[in-house]
């Protein structure tokens, strides 16, 4: 009998350190980011090793999740869904570090008169990551909460998209003095940023199913 | 080991019963994954034997008011005429009971044996069944409420809730296991009590009498049916009303422990009484039934989208169709016991025998008020019942009324299942025929098929073969012109670097641009693709179909590597380069998505 509560309480606290530390991994890549922008390279270099131990230990409480799910059978009904959800809940961390490398690897030039937006970009769009994160908390605790938590969600991935496509415009249509190279190297940094906001959207779909599931 | 053989009906009962009705107690938890089988067969064996030999004997009682099955023979044929009813039902996939069985079994011997049945007992009886599905939905409803609302408050985590209701599957499910073996004992030995007399044992400070170990053993034979069979039964029925969740489950198990405690126990019915209510009535009831009203209840809170209602026309069925079946199948075994094995199995015919002996060789008035003492000649536990002349000679007028309904119900529902059955029946075959019909004229037809279109592949193998080889023959025939036009070339292009003459040199320029000319405007070639294009027409309105993205040159490529030529002579054809060529292959691999392990060449051929 306590066997299964120390099993529960084990895998409870796992589960809380998985999504502590995804959050944290989040908000590294904000930071990151911003320290880019803002030409911080002591900072911008430190977050890249952060985020890159914060990702390790993702996939590692993650691993131990799974093995503990299936070593005891615990909540067969919702195993599938959960393992999904972590699975998500992962790619967004993986996804912040392979995007905080890219801007180490190919070193994008900003010109100042964007700047402004892709730090608006990057904050609504890891804000929308941000608030997927309290409603994954809720689902094992109070899953009936959980739709209501995740309109945020979807209408900060709108937010990012419209201000994707202006950069996008901007970029295109009116700075004229850079080259087709960087023009295309700008977007693609739009776009890498906005994956945030479309796993996070991604994600909120899925909770929200699961959270359905579970008030049936 | 008489008795024992005599007891074989009942076990066998138990051992139905402990198969079927497990999987209502435990099923959902073990489909679920939420308990292991092993634990449940245990827990499920033990509590189901406790509840047996502690409450066993109330629901018991009342079938013994039903009708005092005396002899063993009899008990054996009754048990065994409601475990046939059982089997055979099933096997029909009629909706069945061993609470029903059993009691239609009772029914019957009391119509052979010329017993009145005991109708106030009876309706308590049937009652019962309607009530218990009914209360166990009222319990569901309730307990899920109450679930929910809990749920909802307490605002567990996913996993805490998850152990808790593991938790609560095990001691729900013992007390459920308990209350099957308290209540349902009585289907299984309740017959058995007035024939089979163990004497006492004592162990210690506890006595255990006749009745506890009889129910002891029908308690094993109950455990011994989950052990080896409640498995298979879990596995094959699964959700077949509505889908439940662990926690619905629960809910489930719980208010059909409930149901059939309140039905058995007699210290509940005793408090009830002393509150001045009217006594609980101690009867054997369906745990399926139960289950179902259960789900049902909790169905109809939830919207009633899900449940299938179609089952409450089954159950009703069950109700009836059962204790009549089993009840004539008793009369008739009864009857083939007592007359061709001679075997007594408690009948008025004989104590009216005995009866008359006694009163031939009375010396005194022959009044029938006065009993004789009969005892030590036959032991019968409900002689002073049967000697009655109140009851043998001048039967109440009902129980013209009651048998005439029981006879026309009896009538009405042998005539529904015939109809039923037969209905299946005729479907079943009349699906087995056109199955086998339509399989049949599958087969030919696809043999018919086959054969033609064996000979059609034969035939255009035969023609491709042919094509290709005089296709193969002209790009050979151009592949050879070509390299004798380019070496004379290049001779010729040796000869001018010697000759001084300008006039010379000016001719022999001329020759190597007409040379040029005919090796790039080559007509033998254009010929070639005009014919390779009309062989292959098939083959390039496939390509069109298939990758509408191809482009003319990568068409013209496919059919060439259709042809089995290599890149060097596909080079030769087209006038470019052989790395121009390994350039448009690999092009044509990606637009094809020619997977790595496969080779192109292999790949347009399979086309």
């Amino acid at each position: 009998m306590s066997l299964l509560f120390k099993n529960a309480k084990q895998l409870v606290v796992q589960i809380d350190d998985f999504i502590n530390t995804v959050e944290q991994g989040i908000l590294v890549f904000k930071e990151g980011v911003l320290n880019y922008l803002n030409n911080d390279k002591d900072l911008f270099a430190n977050k890249i090793t952060t985020i890159d131990r914060l990702e390790a230990t993702a996939d590692k409480l993650q691993r131990q999740i799974d093995d503990e799910f299936y070593r005891h059978s615990l909540l067969p009904q919702s195993i599938n869904d959960i393992e999904s959800m972590l699975d998500r809940m992962d790619e967004l961390i993986d996804i912040s570090k392979d995007n905080l490398y890219q801007f180490e690897l190919e070193i994008p030039y900003f010109p100042n008169s964007i700047r402004e937006d892709y730090i608006r970009l990057t904050n609504t769009s890891v804000e929308s990551a941000l608030c997927v994160v309290p409603a994954v908390r809720t689902y094992f605790r109070e899953p009936i909460k959980v739709r209501d938590m995740l309109s945020k969600v979807y209408f900060y991935e709108k937010e990012t998209d419209k201000i994707s496509r202006s950069i996008k415009r901007k970029v295109f249509h009116e700075m004229h003095d850079l080259d087709l190279a960087q023009k295309i190297h700008l977007r693609y940094f739009a776009l890498h940023i906005e994956t945030i906001s479309d796993k996070a959207e991604g994600l909120a779909d899925v909770l929200s199913i699961m959270a359905l599931k579970l008030n049936v | 080991m008489i008795t024992l053989l005599f007891l074989s009906s009942g076990l066998f009962l138990g051992w139905s019963l402990g198969a079927n009705d497990a999987a209502n107690i435990f099923g959902t938890a073990v489909g679920t994954r939420m308990v292991r089988f092993r634990t449940a067969a245990l827990l499920g064996s033990v509590f189901v034997i406790i509840g047996a030999v502690v409450q066993g004997a109330g629901a018991s009682h009342t079938l013994g008011e039903l009708g005092k099955v005396s002899s063993l023979a009899a008990a054996f044929t009754v048990a065994l005429a409601a475990a046939l009813t059982v089997f055979w039902m099933t096997r029909l996939s009629l909706p069945v009971s061993t609470s029903q069985a059993i009691v239609g079994a009772i029914i019957g011997w009391n119509f052979y044996t010329d017993n009145p049945t005991d109708i106030a007992v009876l309706t308590k009886i049937v009652s019962t069944w309607v009530s218990g599905p009914i209360l166990g939905g009222m319990f569901a409803v309730l307990l899920f409420m109450l679930l929910q609302l809990a749920t909802r408050k307490a605002k567990v985590h996913l996993l805490y809730k998850d152990a808790l209701v593991r938790i609560g599957l095990l001691s729900i499910g013992a007390f459920g296991a308990y209350s099957l073996g308290a209540n349902n004992i009585a289907n299984v030995m309740g017959v058995f009590t007035d024939a089979i007399h163990f004497p006492e044992i004592q162990l210690g400070w506890v006595a255990i009498s006749g009745k506890q170990q009889l129910f002891f053993i029908g308690g094993l034979a109950i455990a011994a049916g989950i052990i080896t069979y409640s498995r298979h039964v879990m596995d094959t029925v699964g959700n077949t009303l509505m889908p439940l969740t662990p926690e619905a489950a629960l809910v489930v198990v719980l208010s059909q422990a409930l149901v059939l405690f309140i039905f058995s126990s007699q210290t509940l019915s005793n408090a009830v009484v002393s509150l001045g209510l009217p006594a609980i009535p101690l009867v054997p009831v369906s745990s399926s039934q139960v289950v179902i009203g259960s789900i049902i209840g909790i169905g109809l809170y939830k919207g009633g989208r899900e449940i299938k209602l179609n089952i409450l026309g089954s159950i009703s069925l069950g109700w009836i169709a059962t204790p009549i079946a089993a009840g004539i199948l008793s009369f008739f075994m009864l009857f083939f016991v007592n007359n061709v094995f001679k075997q007594d199995v408690g009948s008025n015919i004989m104590k009216d025998l005995i009866k008359n002996e006694i009163l031939t060789h009375s010396p005194t008035h022959p009044n029938v008020t006065e009993k004789p003492d009969i005892t030590d000649t036959l032991e019968l536990t409900n002689s002073t019942e049967l000697l009655s002349p109140t009851k043998t000679e001048t039967p109440e007028p009902y129980i013209y009324w009651v048998t005439g309904t029981l006879m026309l119900l009896m009538i009405i529902t042998l005539v529904i299942i015939w109809f039923r059955f037969s209905k299946k029946k005729k479907i079943w075959l009349k699906e087995a025929q056109r199955f086998k019909e339509g399989h049949r004229i599958q087969i030919e037809s696809l043999q018919k098929k086959l054969s033609e279109r064996s000979a059609i592949q034969e035939d255009m193998d035969k023609e491709l073969k042919f094509r290709q080889n005089e296709m193969t023959t002209m790009a050979m025939n151009i592949i050879h012109k070509n390299e004798f036009l380019n070496d004379l070339k290049k001779e010729i292009v040796t000869i001018k670097g010697k000759m001084k003459d300008p006039e010379s040199r000016h001719n022999l320029n001329k020759l190597t641009l007409m040379i040029s000319q005919n090796i790039s405007i080559d007509r033998d070639r254009e010929k070639f693709q005009l014919h390779v294009d009309e062989q292959n027409t098939r083959f390039l309105q496939l390509l069109s179909e298939n990758f509408p993205a191809m482009t003319e040159n990568e068409k013209r490529l496919a059919t060439l590597l259709r042809l089995n030529l290599s890149s060097k002579e596909i080079a030769s054809i087209l006038n470019i380069s052989p790395k121009s060529v390994e350039m448009n292959r690999y092009r044509l691999r990606k637009k094809l998505g020619v997977p790595g392990n496969v080779g192109l060449t292999e790949f347009i051929r399979e086309l």
